[in-house]
């Protein structure tokens, strides 16, 4: 509509145009720092037993308080064994940590979710879970894969320890602005196709650092129609394109999540909230830094094969020849055959697997659970591999065996585990042995990650991990569903 | 407060190579602990075990090193501060780079550990420069933006924020939070889910 304007006539006076992350952010600046940083409020602050230890000390070494004790919550995660998590916990350093833990939060008044709670799990299953992830809110965990709460519309991040220790004492961070680029993947998913596939996509697509210096607005036709957990997997692996946040704008299918959750607004806040909420949605005709556009109908199951997740392929493609990488990639390329012991230009499916690990703060959830049981259903994990279900949290893992899910894993030679990081960063007793081959659900294929230095990763969506389990090798999930 | 950092001189070591992940610059098993001590003498522990003595960091031209020279998008994956903290331990004082990812370039910062990055070509250069003489002194000049070394005076950048936080001693971030005073608790009550709907 064409507006008047000129001599007479007042301007147009309506607010300008702005994206989620401004409104977001500049509802949370507490001020603009002499450094030209912002001093950020942070609405949600979870913790767990890793990264927080040494942030604790500096607090009592500073002599300081926590500042907003009600806005921390804590869980324990990586060191959990997912065995048997009876006290003390068989690893002494572990025991220590989660003692430390304990130890701090009570110290502290914050809040601990403990095994014995029954709402422990992985810190990134249990914020969504809870309902303590919200739309509109600045949420940091020291955690690189925060980025997942961004699913519900919040501006979220990983932080390191001193962070942490700033968080804790004062509720607030200093950082810069990120710039912003929307990311719209557009069509409609195939069956086989998932959430962690459009991720995988995208991160081929951008790079492992193209998105440093930016946040990520996913948007278009396949994020409007995924589900919560399918949202969350994608913002989940931001970080891994290099964007230390990633965020969906909150829609019908955020607020229907929320209601209801233990610690949502309840009642007539409920319905004051959804206004807010509401508005923080980027606003059409808001500015962005970049955009990108990733065409969803054409995407087939996604497979790494190199150590970082940016080294993918489409399980019916081939692998890259040497020469058709850039000159300036090549050396790193070459590199990662080596270590995975691959060979440029042969097909990846049908690559003999040794371990299967379902799991993860990227798929460890219900949903997950239930596409990898689908495939499961169909036959027998391969005599040759280990293969492991590990819940994202004991809720998810309530809910599979209120589904029978445990029994259907079971039947097919999975062994089905309690909530935890598990195998996704050998930080407990789950980790890979010399140069196994893992077909894993979670989300990081570095060299070493999965605990043994010659390990070797490889990244799928957990329906493509079932399927990898039962055929013995790299498989695509699509001939079996 | 600190004092203020203005300049980091000292040898360089050279590590070619880009995506070094801070699971390699410290493998997570020694994660499993509840303070940063003796993280230095794990760094990049795996990584030098499978170079079997060819590693940088075993390299004895690059002994004694204050700045680590590496690729692009150094540092990352996982947000452990633990990553910087055993290269400091290790001996390291600046990063030099093409670039960092962001998280292990806060992490840097609030440790007091500058990382400024340079075009390709002038990254090139220097590293021949400190490959052809290990001994030779570079200078990061966080004032004026450069290093100089035998290759010449190269403009670098560093994120502004950083930089100035560097020059101000103000790299721990908490005690300038908290100057903030009642602004803190004055922003907490303009929003409605810390005021409206309290957490139960």
């Amino acid at each position: 509509m064409r507006r008047p304007c000129g001599p007479g006539y007042p301007r147009h006076v309506a607010a300008p145009a702005k994206s989620l992350l401004d409104k977001v952010w500049d509802a949370h600046a507490v001020r603009e720092l002499p450094s030209g940083q912002t001093q950020l409020f942070i609405g949600l602050h979870l913790i767990h037993e890793v990264t927080s230890p040494q942030a604790f000390a500096m607090l009592r070494e500073a002599k300081l308080p926590v500042r907003f004790p009600a806005r921390t919550f804590a869980t324990v995660d990586h060191i959990i064994p997912t065995e048997s998590q009876r006290r003390p916990l068989a690893d002494g350093l572990a025991e220590a940590m989660l003692e430390a833990l304990e130890r701090s939060c009570a110290e502290h008044a914050i809040r601990l979710f403990d095994p014995g709670s029954g709402k422990q799990g992985i810190v990134h299953v249990i914020g969504p879970e809870l309902g303590l992830t919200q739309p509109g809110m600045t949420i940091a965990c020291g955690d690189s894969h925060t980025s997942t709460h961004g699913a519900f519309g919040a501006v979220a991040f990983g932080i390191g320890t001193s962070q942490v220790a700033d968080v804790l004492a004062t509720q607030c961070l200093a950082l810069a602005r990120p710039k912003l680029r929307r990311i719209e993947v557009a069509g409609k998913l195939r069956p086989g196709v998932y959430a962690k596939d459009v991720i995988l996509a995208i991160i081929r697509r951008l790079g492992v650092k193209g998105g440093v210096g930016y946040a990520y607005e996913y948007a278009g036709p396949v994020l409007d129609a995924m589900s919560m957990e399918e949202r969350l997997t994608v913002c989940n692996m931001s970080i891994e394109g290099g964007a230390r946040c990633g965020y969906v704008n909150p829609d019908e299918t955020t607020f229907a999540w929320l209601r209801g959750r233990e610690f949502a607004p309840a009642g007539p806040a409920f319905e004051r909230a959804l206004a807010g909420w509401r508005a923080v949605a980027s606003d059409a005709g808001a500015r962005y830094d970049d955009r990108a556009l990733i065409d969803g109908s054409a995407l087939a199951p996604a497979v790494t094969w190199g150590i970082h997740p940016g080294q993918s392929i489409a399980v019916d493609e081939r692998l890259p020849r040497l020469a058709e990488v850039p000159a300036a990639e090549r050396a790193a390329v070459a590199e990662a055959f080596e270590f995975m012991g691959l060979r440029p230009g042969e097909p990846l499916a049908g690559t003999r697997i040794d371990v299967a690990f379902i799991g993860s703060c990227t798929n460890g959830r219900i949903s997950d659970l239930r596409e990898a049981a689908r495939v499961a259903r169909r036959g027998r994990v391969a005599s040759h591999v280990k293969a492991l279900v590990v819940p994202g949290s004991q809720a998810v893992a309530r809910q599979a065996e209120a589904e029978g899910l445990p029994e259907v894993f079971r039947a097919a030679g999975f062994e089905w585990r309690q909530a935890g990081c598990s195998m996704c960063l050998a930080m407990n007793p789950d980790k890979l042995v010399g140069r196994q081959l893992c077909a894993s659900s979670s989300n990081r294929n570095f060299k070493g990650r999965q605990g043994s230095p010659t390990g070797r990763t490889l990244l799928m969506s957990p329906a493509m991990v079932a399927a990898a389990a039962l055929r013995g090798e790299v498989a695509d999930v699509r001939e079996l569903l | 407060m600190a004092a203020s950092l203005e300049r980091v001189a000292g040898r360089g070591c050279v590590l070619r190579a880009d995506d070094i992940d801070t699971d390699r610059i410290i493998p997570a098993r020694f994660l499993r602990c509840v303070t940063f001590d003796g993280l230095g003498e794990h760094a990049f522990e795996d990584d030098r075990a499978q170079a079997k003595g060819d590693h940088p960091l075993d390299d004895r031209r690059f002994a004694g090193a204050a700045i680590l020279v590496v690729g692009q998008n150094f540092g990352c994956g996982s947000s452990r501060e633990h990553a910087p903290q055993a290269l400091m331990r290790h001996g390291f004082r600046a990063f030099v780079g093409g670039s960092f990812a962001e998280i292990f370039a806060g992490n840097c910062t609030a440790l007091g550990l500058p990382c400024a990055t340079l075009a390709p070509d002038a990254l090139a250069r220097l590293m021949d420069s400190i490959d052809l003489d290990p001994a030779q002194e570079l200078v990061l000049d966080l004032r004026a933006r450069t290093l100089t070394s035998r290759a010449g005076t190269q403009a670098v950048e560093i994120a502004e924020g950083a930089r100035q936080q560097l020059l101000e001693g103000t790299w721990n971030a908490t005690a300038v939070l908290l100057e903030a005073g009642a602004a803190i608790e004055a922003t907490a009550a303009r929003l409605a889910y810390v005021q409206d709907y309290r957490l139960p």
